[in-house]
């Protein structure tokens, strides 16, 4: 069974199987300048970017173009619980078959969407800059790599970024990094519970600020404001959360190409060996291969090594733009920390599905103690090296409890007995979350598994993972501030999430990191591959380290630039 | 509580298909101010004959908090916006429906010698629990239990708890997937 055929009907790419029967043309692009192959926002920004220039721009895309029209129903499905979450999407099936041998389980079809937009589908639209001293892990805390560009290189391809997605934002937050102007909108308001927070965070000396939030606080670039579904992750039917359909949909009309159902076997260099030639994709009516002078692999963290071990050849024996032996390599992703409970106050949960306030505080210095009026966070207890933690970001959650539709659909009451269940249940619930990042490991990687193939019979990427112990050292201490911050709130805590219970936040970083040396990196600073001319990986792949922060305005920043390299080569 | 029209119309929209346009202009309404839609469509959608939406309602009845009103035109809007419209999954979706309402009115008649529809609420509510739907897992190619919690039971109570007055009744003015717009998150319990 395809993974997509579950979606056959619903979407407007129609069918599956010998020939799509939807009318659309999957003939390869003649004389195409740039082939970009994956509709994430990474992808389309690129193609967006290289459109808008005047270049001939097709993109190849595995998954369906979705039906806007259908988000309601994708709600409804996100909703009830006769639907697993991933088939929102239609993710899971033979076309995206894994394995997971490593330590830790990774549940990578929860983790990705395939499709126009990519996994922007699903997320949370949470976005964040990374911090100057992100880049300099290796050079301010002696573990990790240092990136080979700074925050200052980054810095106006972030500015772009959030004009390109639509940031909301306010310039409240005293930890983050350098801004040069303000976010396009205006930032969401903080939620009733946030306040709540804001005093007892105040009485510790801890500092609560806005989060910059992609989604339309106003209307903005043709889409709606938040109308408040609260179902943004994994459907936003409204569009008021950003996707990256916004940018295939901008392409298209600057004349690029996007073709869907169409995922890229392999690619094929020249006789030199030394710059890609063609695309060979497959299609519902058969394989083709597309040609271009420039080639951009955006096919998120874990498919963009996949294809390239899947291209190896006599000229690249282990895998395309692979001579340092790093592709697949240095898989990281951000994990979890939350800690919640109940207060015996009504908290107003479960009204939207994003966050409004976070705090930053413990990102530079996660093991500092704070002091305020009413006491304080106690500083870390570690051995006090440099670089024992990593950064922590914390966020106060407006959607801690059960959502009363989700109980009653849940519930074995109806009628009177169900309504005042609902109603003791929902109320008083309050938690927080956080994520830390990990470390790069050699160890941790996407390999192939060469004894399970997918639809097309190639064999399926192998999640080898776990966690180390900096990772949760880290989650510890996040867990401790949370539990101080609940604590001075006079929560009844009742759980948390922490190294043992801890899962990944789906950002698939590293395995294809950048650097300057061709001998342990794979791309350089404009995200080219050391080993391949005219080949572009632009994913958070490339991330030498994780960060605290969602990656995506990072991956966009990065896109952007790479675009205005390719621009100049073309 | 009565259920208003503008609950019946954003249950319906909030799930239904094509009614995108229609989401966004009822969020956009104050409260109490009437919308433009399709609620004259209550009663009777394209391919939904009368029987379906009566049973609903008989089921609602049923499974409802005593303290909704309205029960009549929530439930039939909200079958008319869900299964009148055309195309393949709706059809899907309304011939599973329909096949799991006349199995539940085959073992009405059965038990009772009465359709659904004729019947008081506590019988009805205790014919659903002796089936098993109270516990069952909505599964669509499950058990008899499990189809009519899938398609009936949890139907309802979709329709009901994404609305404002559903909403209300348990605390939450603007509950998950309603499209309530973005102010009253910050408003608190007591607004
Ligand atoms: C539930 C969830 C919540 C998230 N929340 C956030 C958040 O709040 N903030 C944040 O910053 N990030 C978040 N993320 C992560 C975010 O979605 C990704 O960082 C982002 O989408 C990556 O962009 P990308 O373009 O690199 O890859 P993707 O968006 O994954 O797109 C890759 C595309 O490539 C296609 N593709 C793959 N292989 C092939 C092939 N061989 N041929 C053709 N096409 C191919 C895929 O089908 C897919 O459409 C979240 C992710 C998930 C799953
Ligand atoms: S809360 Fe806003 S962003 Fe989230 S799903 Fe609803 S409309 Fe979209």
């Amino acid at each position: 069974m395809s993974g997509s055929s579950g979606d056959a009907g619903s979407d407007s790419a129609g069918g599956a199987g010998n020939g799509s029967g939807d009318g659309a043309d999957r003939r390869p692009s003649k004389g195409a300048d740039v082939c970009v192959i994956g509709s994430g926002p990474a992808g389309t920004l690129i193609a967006n970017e290289l459109a808008g220039k005047g270049h001939d721009v097709v993109v190849l895309e595995a998954g369906p173009r979705f039906d806007f029209d259908s988000r309601p129903e994708r709600m409804e499905r996100a909703i009830r619980p006769s639907h697993s979450n991933d088939s929102v999407w239609g993710m899971g099936g033979e076309r995206d078959a894994f394995s997971a041998s490593g330590e830790r389980y990774y549940p990578l079809n929860a983790a990705r969407a395939k499709g126009v937009g990519g996994s922007t589908l699903r997320w949370q639209g949470m976005v964040m800059r990374l911090h100057e001293a992100d880049f300099e892990r290796r050079t301010r805390d002696g573990v990790g790599a240092d990136w080979p560009l700074s925050y200052g290189d980054l810095q106006p391809y972030y500015a772009r970024a959030e004009r390109e997605l639509g940031v909301a934002g306010a310039a409240d937050n005293p930890f983050a990094p350098p801004r040069e102007q303000p976010a396009p909108l205006p930032a969401f308001d903080p939620s009733y519970s946030d306040a709540i927070f804001a005093e007892a965070c105040e009485r510790l000396g801890v500092t609560t600020h806005s989060v910059s939030n992609a989604r339309n606080s106003e209307s903005y670039d043709g889409r709606s404001a938040c109308v408040g579904y609260g179902t943004c992750q994994p459907v936003c039917p409204s569009g008021a959360k950003y996707d990256a359909s916004t940018h295939a949909e901008k392409a298209e009309r600057k004349g690029g190409r996007v073709i869907d159902r169409a995922p890229v076997q392999r690619l094929e260099t020249d006789a030199s060996g030394t710059r890609v030639e063609r695309a060979i994709y497959a299609t519902p009516d058969g394989e083709h291969s597309q040609k271009a002078r420039q080639f951009v692999v955006a096919c998120g963290g874990v498919e963009t090594p996949r294809l390239l071990l899947l291209s190896e050849s006599e000229d690249h024996p282990e895998g395309l733009a692979n001579s340092s032996g790093a592709v697949g390599k240095y898989f990281m992703d951000h994990l979890f920390a939350g800690t919640g409970g109940t207060l015996d106050r009504e908290t107003g949960q479960n009204h939207i599905g994003f966050i409004t306030s976070e705090t930053h505080q413990f990102y530079d210095e996660p093991g500092q103690g704070t002091n305020g009026a009413g006491g304080g966070i106690p500083a870390w207890e570690g051995n006090g090296r440099k670089g024992d933690l990593g950064p922590i970001k914390l966020e106060f959650l407006n959607y801690a409890g059960p959502s009363p539709v989700g109980s009653a659909l849940g519930s074995e009451q109806w009628g009177d007995e169900l309504l005042s269940s609902l109603r003791s249940e929902y109320g008083g619930h309050i938690a927080m979350g956080g994520l830390v990042g990990q470390l790069p490991r050699a160890e941790h990687r996407i390999a192939l598994d060469r004894s399970t193939t997918d639809d097309q019979g190639n064999p399926v990427p192998d999640i080898q993972w776990s966690i180390d112990d900096r990772t949760k050292r880290t989650l510890e201490r996040a867990n401790g501030i949370q539990r101080a911050i609940l604590e001075e709130l006079g929560v009844d805590i009742s759980w948390s999430v922490g190294p043992a219970e801890t899962g990944p936040a789906y950002h698939h970083m590293g395995t294809t990191r950048m650097g300057t040396d061709p001998a342990t990196s794979v791309v350089d600073a404009r995200l080219r591959t050391h080993d391949v001319a005219n080949l572009t990986l632009a994913s958070s792949s490339v991330f030498p380290t994780s960060g605290a922060m969602n990656p995506t305005l990072t991956i966009a920043a990065l896109a952007l630039k790479a675009a205005a390299h390719l621009d100049r080569d073309l | 509580m009565e259920l208003t029209r503008r609950d019946t119309l954003v249950a319906a929209a909030g799930t239904g298909v094509s009614v995108g346009g229609v989401a966004l202009s009822i969020a956009h309404s104050e409260p109490g101010r009437e919308v433009s839609g399709s609620a004259s469509t209550a009663g009777a959608g394209k391919g939904v004959d009368e029987g379906l939406p009566a049973m609903f309602v008989a089921v609602a009845r049923a499974i409802y908090p005593d303290r909704v009103e309205g029960i009549g035109e929530l439930v039939r809007t909200y079958v008319a916006e869900q299964f009148g419209a055309d195309g393949e999954k709706v059809e899907f979706r309304r011939t599973a429906t329909r096949e799991t309402a006349r199995e539940l009115d085959e073992l009405a008649a059965t038990r009772h010698d009465a359709s659904v529809v004729d019947l008081d609420p506590e019988t009805v509510s205790t014919l659903l629990r002796e089936v098993g739907a109270d516990v069952a897992e909505p599964d669509p190619s499950g058990t008899f239990a499990q189809r009519l919690r899938l398609y009936v039971v949890n139907e309802l109570h979709y329709a009901l708890y994404t609305s404002p007055t559903g909403g209300k009744l348990v605390g939450i003015e603007n509950p998950i997937g309603h499209p309530g717009g973005a102010r009253s998150y910050k408003r608190g319990p007591s607004a």
